[in-house]
């Protein structure tokens, strides 16, 4: 720059276009480094779809696609399905949902409407701060002194409440040793709820404020403002929130590893230890055994990966919808 | 009326309930602090520091090799992530405005900073850790630099799209080069976001455990060769917590409240940092 700057023009057209193709191979060397970093980021992509497939690929040879829904994972016996793991990643993740979509819910909208505004900017920091916490002190926290206190104070209640009742009363049997399916979901939860409040806030904060005080000047309670006018309008993005929190929630590992038990069998009980797809990696993948055991613990990652994929691919979709994209 | 006060009730329970919402996350977060604080300080003492991981059922050590392994890993990853996710995010923000390569990146970006950290763990160990022979703190690192890259490169793009196009315009008729107007230009005006933006790629990848399981692994003894596996905090918590011991899981505590510290410390001041250039 100083260069441009201190160039005589006296001197002549020379160094001018001397000047000027020394620039233009400084633009051109920038521009292909930064590209090139760029790629870099596109490359990790395509190269994590590719390694798993590879390394995985024994597995799929010898089980094939029934690998998705067999229900054995058995080391002694060399058996692989990958139901087990999928069934406690799901489940898990549905319970974290059903918990933390009206939590969340409930948060943004006391952020945005009802709360005092000198409260806001630090409760909002507050629940930011939630989501920094590592998933491993979740985890750490959930075994130590959530599961205890669930299983004495809420699973003997929830039996005795629900367990007679048709259907669902099978969801809560079985001992209550605080570990397990359920106590996963509930840690998973809180886990979710700082990413979906922030985007329910982020989103219901682009409701213009003509519309909102057109309904409160008809005579709206908040509440009808909430319900007729904010959520139609950010319906979108909402949704967008929720799936970011689901594709959270699938893939989390240390805070389910802890707390879900570790039992690779499907129970039907939500009382009862099962594993998820990532606690079952984070388990078993630093003793596993060369050859299929191996390999089907990358179809597994494999798996969760291309779940995910899809998932935050459609929450990111909505989300920028949600939030009216600039740009791409 | 009977309609009137009906609404009214409506209302209040609806606002009700959005307030025990925030009661319950805020109760969620101070409940899982104080647990922290009550069992991490009890676990801190001089030893704790000054001595390495003990053997199993032994009492007594510190977590001294952990404390310098994920120090070393994290100055690695940081020194690795800054300069490729800043010169990405310029790419992005400076030449690839409308370009479908830009798109599909900012796209993979995106879902990158979700993505499952344990599956980044699986692609580094099937590709460093299998090729190179072991597990190393180098493999650590890259698994961290991979998740830490895309936050880095969002938060640039970001604040650089913040920058008024009067701003290049002045500089590029001034004769500069676009490399000297991206670097010495549009980068020095947003330097306190960019900051901000690595801080927070630090702070995230601080706690992350998943991605070491399979690449630094865990070392029981004081080492700093990178080309071995690295002790460090993150896989030290997960190990002692789920042991049998008492010795181990109190040490876990201790762990996880340092880990806590580091993260909510960057996190707030990240915050801060940003905060003060916002008013300026």
């Amino acid at each position: 720059m100083t260069d441009a700057v201190n160039a005589v023009p006296l001197l002549g057209e020379d160094i001018h276009a001397a000047q000027i193709r020394k620039f233009r191979f400084q633009d051109m060397l920038f521009h292909r480094v930064t590209l090139l970093f760029a790629f870099l980021v596109l490359a990790a992509l395509i190269g994590i779809l590719v390694s798993l497939g590879m390394e995985a690929s024994p597995s799929f040879k010898e089980f094939g696609f029934s690998f998705l829904w067999t229900n054995v994972w058995s080391v002694p016996d060399d058996q692989y399905g990958a139901l087990i793991a999928i069934y406690g990643t799901l489940v898990t993740s549905a319970i974290a949902l059903l918990i933390a979509v009206p939590v969340s819910f409930g948060i943004a909208l006391f952020l945005t409407e009802s709360c005092p505004v000198w409260l806001r900017r630090p409760l909002g920091t507050a629940i930011e701060l939630l989501a920094g916490v590592p998933s491993i002190i979740y985890g750490i926290w959930g075994l130590f002194i959530f599961a205890p206190l669930f299983a004495e104070y809420v699973q003997p209640y929830l039996q005795t409440a629900l367990g007679d009742v048709p259907v669902i009363g099978g969801w809560f049997t079985g001992p209550p040793i605080g570990i397990g399916i359920l106590t996963a979901g509930i840690v998973l939860s809180l886990m979710v709820i700082p990413f979906i409040a922030s985007v329910m806030r982020d989103v219901f904060e682009t409701v213009p404020d003509v519309l909102k005080e057109s309904a409160y000047g008809v005579g709206c309670t908040t509440w009808e403002v909430v319900r007729n006018i904010v959520l139609p309008y950010t319906k979108v993005g909402v949704i967008g929130g929720i799936m970011l929190g689901l594709g959270r929630a699938l893939g989390e590992t240390m805070a389910v590893t802890f707390v879900i038990g570790n039992a690779n069998r499907i129970t039907g009980s939500l009382f009862a230890p099962g594993n998820s797809i990532a606690s079952t990696l984070a388990n078993e993948f630093g003793e596993a055994d060369p050859g299929l055991h191996i390999a089907s613990l990358f179809a597994l990652g494999l798996v969760l990966f291309i779940i995910t994929f899809i998932v935050l691919a459609i929450s990111r979709w909505l989300i920028r919808r949600g939030l009216g994209a600039e740009g791409v | 009326m009977d309609l009137y006060r009906r609404r009214i009730l409506i209302n209040q329970a609806g606002i009700g309930l959005s307030m025990v919402a925030m009661s319950f996350g805020l109760f969620a977060l101070l409940w899982i602090l104080w647990t922290l604080f009550s069992k991490g300080f009890a676990a801190f003492s001089w030893e704790f520091f000054t001595q390495d991981t003990p053997a199993p059922g032994t009492e007594g050590g510190g977590l001294r090799n952990a404390i310098i392994g994920s120090g070393l890993i994290l100055f690695f990853t940081t020194v690795i992530s800054t300069p490729i996710g800043i010169l990405a995010g310029i790419y992005l923000a400076e030449f690839g405005r409308v370009s479908k390569f830009a798109s599909a990146t900012r796209f993979v970006t995106d879902i990158m900073l979700s993505a499952p950290s344990i599956v980044i763990g699986l692609f580094v160990y099937a590709l460093f850790v299998v090729t190179t022979g072991g597990f190393s703190g180098w493999a650590g690192t890259v698994a961290l630099s991979l998740i830490a890259i895309p936050v880095v490169v969002r938060t640039t793009e970001n604040m650089l799209k913040l920058v008024p196009t009067s701003l290049r315009e002045a500089a590029f008729a001034v004769g500069a080069p676009r490399w000297a107007v991206s670097l010495k230009v549009t980068l020095r005006a947003v330097k306190a976001g960019v900051v901000t933006g690595v801080l927070l790629a630090i702070a995230r990848v601080t706690g992350e455990t998943a991605p070491l399981l399979f690449t630094a692994l865990s070392n029981q003894f004081y080492s700093t060769d990178m080309s071995q596996p690295m002790g460090n905090l993150p896989v030290v918590i997960f190990q002692f917590g789920l042991s049998p011991y008492d010795n181990w899981v109190n040490l876990a505590w201790g762990g996880s409240l340092l880990i806590a510290l580091l993260v909510l410390g960057i996190n707030i001041g990240a915050r801060i940092l940003f905060r003060q250039k916002d008013k300026r």
